[in-house]
């Protein structure tokens, strides 16, 4: 009897969480399942439509995914374009601070600069990069330097070819810090020992680099990036804030779709339509994820 | 004293970088606090970096934006939907990893699993039925809808982290208290909760962090444009006054005084927070 009140009170600890989980988050992801093979119009279920949503979404709507011009266009590319990019650079960038900081007697000082941007809003890394890229020579800093050099300013926000590298590297600068941060804890963790034995074989900095600290690291560098994939595969805030998606959808991602269509179109299942595909592209990173619980102990 | 010269020499490239990593990761925030501070004149017709040759500061775009562009309010109201929003899913999640952790009840272990599933959920996939939810009981036009969908969509990942650190406590500490004939609750209160200050507290700077900043929660959530956080208000100066950024650098830099006070204050958690909940 005491064993069984026993059950039940765990059972009853967990319950408004299981509730909550059930009704908020569980619930709502069978229903845009379902919407997402409907017309959903009105953000109502109407009528069913099997995948057609799906297959307008990947063939017919250039603002999702054209593949008639090179190189080919529509948010899918340019979300290609952010998987790239924007864990490439936070990962390559947070190495080399967190290498080169580990060698200067600042390094806390350079680590809280570059950590700084953690804490801030993507929608306040948007303004300060609005700020940062304004196409007045004596408002933006970038244009400055530009017209200092000699050059002619260039809005780089309200040009197709180069909106959404603009964004990505505003992003890169709010990113980094975190790649920075469990880098450089890591490689305090390596053994001195490894280290010096490996100086006094003669071996250069950069064969420590290349053949010590990076396979040392290898696991927190492949979390890392892990989190900045899932990351990616969700942005919106700092191009909603930056761009509205512009100039013309060039700068459009999944997810800035999804809100577009879902909020500014009223379109039920098409949008859920992009939101079904958004999980589906994070599902394959479960299985990667699953490296992450195991290297959650070298993390902390 | 050569020696030291000589390191000095050899190591100038890499003080050299570290040097243009500062500036690159210090300027573009500089640039946004000294123009907030800056007369409508001077910014249109100076660069911010000016002020070293003529410094000249005025208060001017605090007092406009909180008074006239309403942003007063959505800083009121970025505390309003914060603060709940942080309490209730830590305060749930607290009470679930202890039942996770520490209770044998049947299926356990596979609903422990199904809410690690849920955290790499976009949440976008559950924003609209969400919403349908609450429209019924007259909850999108309150606070209370977008408390409830930040509870809830915040669940997974505090589950995830007290958890984990509620399974490390010592086992004989709980058993010599359930032989004492404790209550759950009773452990809960007096042994866990206690010993978990520092989990607990990483988590609440990450969810206190992660509600402040967020955008497009707010978006969705909060219609009643009286209510709308600072993210959403600096969305709409954009869209108003266009790249105004008398206004938007002041509104930005009331959006940013919490969390770089959290930063400062509050480190040791912070990091640990972030490092933990990045996969969010």
């Amino acid at each position: 009897m005491a064993a069984r009140s026993r059950q039940f009170q765990g059972f009853l600890f967990t319950l408004p969480a299981l509730v909550m989980l059930a009704v908020f988050l569980v619930y709502p992801t069978l229903f845009t399942i379902r919407m997402s093979l409907d017309t959903g119009r009105g953000l109502q279920l109407r009528e069913f439509v099997g995948l057609e949503n799906f297959e307008r979404l990947l063939t017919r709507d250039r603002l999702f995914l054209d593949l008639s011009k090179f190189p080919p266009q529509g948010a899918i590319f340019n979300n290609l374009q952010w998987l790239v990019l924007y864990p490439g650079l936070c990962v390559g960038l947070g190495l080399l601070i967190a290498v080169f900081a580990d060698r200067v007697r600042y390094e806390s000082v350079v680590k809280s600069i570059v950590f700084l941007p953690q804490a801030i809003a993507a929608t306040a890394i948007a303004v300060i990069w609005l700020l940062v890229y304004a196409p007045d020579p004596n408002v933006g800093l970038l244009n400055a330097g530009l017209s200092a050099l000699g050059g002619d300013p260039i809005a780089v926000i309200g040009r197709r070819d180069t909106v959404n590298f603009a964004i990505i590297i505003a992003a890169v600068w709010g990113g980094t810090g975190l790649a920075m941060v469990v880098f450089s804890a890591a490689i305090k963790s390596i053994p001195a020992e490894i280290v010096e034995a490996a100086r006094v074989d003669g071996a250069s900095g950069w064969s420590i680099f290349r053949h010590i600290t990076v396979p040392m690291i290898s696991l927190p560098i492949s979390v890392v990036t892990i989190t900045l994939i899932i990351a990616v595969i969700k942005v919106f805030d700092i191009i909603y804030i930056m761009s509205r998606g512009g100039p013309n959808g060039a700068s459009r991602v999944i997810a800035y779709t999804f809100f577009t269509q879902m909020f500014e179109e009223g379109r039920g299942g098409y949008g859920s339509a992009v939101a079904v595909l958004m999980l589906l592209f994070v599902i394959p990173i479960v299985a990667l994820n699953i490296r992450r619980f195991r290297a959650d102990a070298i993390i902390r | 004293m050569s020696e030291r010269l000589t390191r000095l020499v050899s190591r100038s490239p890499i003080h050299l970088a570290l040097g243009a990593i500062g500036l690159i990761w210090l300027l573009p925030s500089l640039g946004l606090a000294v123009t907030s501070f800056r007369t409508a004149g001077d910014i249109a017709s100076t660069g911010w970096w000016t002020i070293l040759t003529q410094p000249r500061f005025t208060l001017e775009n605090y007092a406009n934006v909180l008074g006239t562009a309403g942003t007063g309010q959505s800083l009121l109201n970025s505390f309003i939907i914060t603060v709940p929003s942080t309490f209730l899913p830590v305060a749930i999640a607290s009470l679930a990893s202890f039942g996770f952790a520490w209770l044998r009840f049947p299926g356990r272990d596979w609903l422990f699993l199904g809410i690690l599933a849920l955290m790499i959920v976009p949440i976008q996939i559950a924003l609209v039925p969400a919403l349908q939810l609450f429209r019924p009981f007259g909850l999108t036009g309150s606070y209370v809808g977008i408390w409830l969908a930040h509870t809830a969509f915040g669940l997974p990942f505090a589950i995830f982290l007290l958890r984990n650190f509620f399974v490390q406590l010592p086992r004989d500490l709980m058993e010599s208290a359930q032989i004492d004939g404790a209550s759950n609750l009773r452990i809960f209160r007096r042994i866990v909760v206690p010993l978990s200050v520092p989990a607990i507290a990483s988590l609440t700077v990450f969810q206190f962090l992660w509600v402040w900043n967020d955008l497009l929660m707010a978006l969705v959530f909060v219609q009643n444009p009286e209510q709308r956080p600072l993210t959403v208000q600096i969305g709409s100066l954009l869209s108003t006054y266009g790249q105004n950024f008398t206004l938007l650098s002041a509104a930005a830099f009331i959006q940013m005084l919490a969390p770089v006070a959290v930063f400062f204050g509050l480190q040791r958690y912070f990091v640990r927070g972030i490092t933990a909940g990045a996969v969010k």
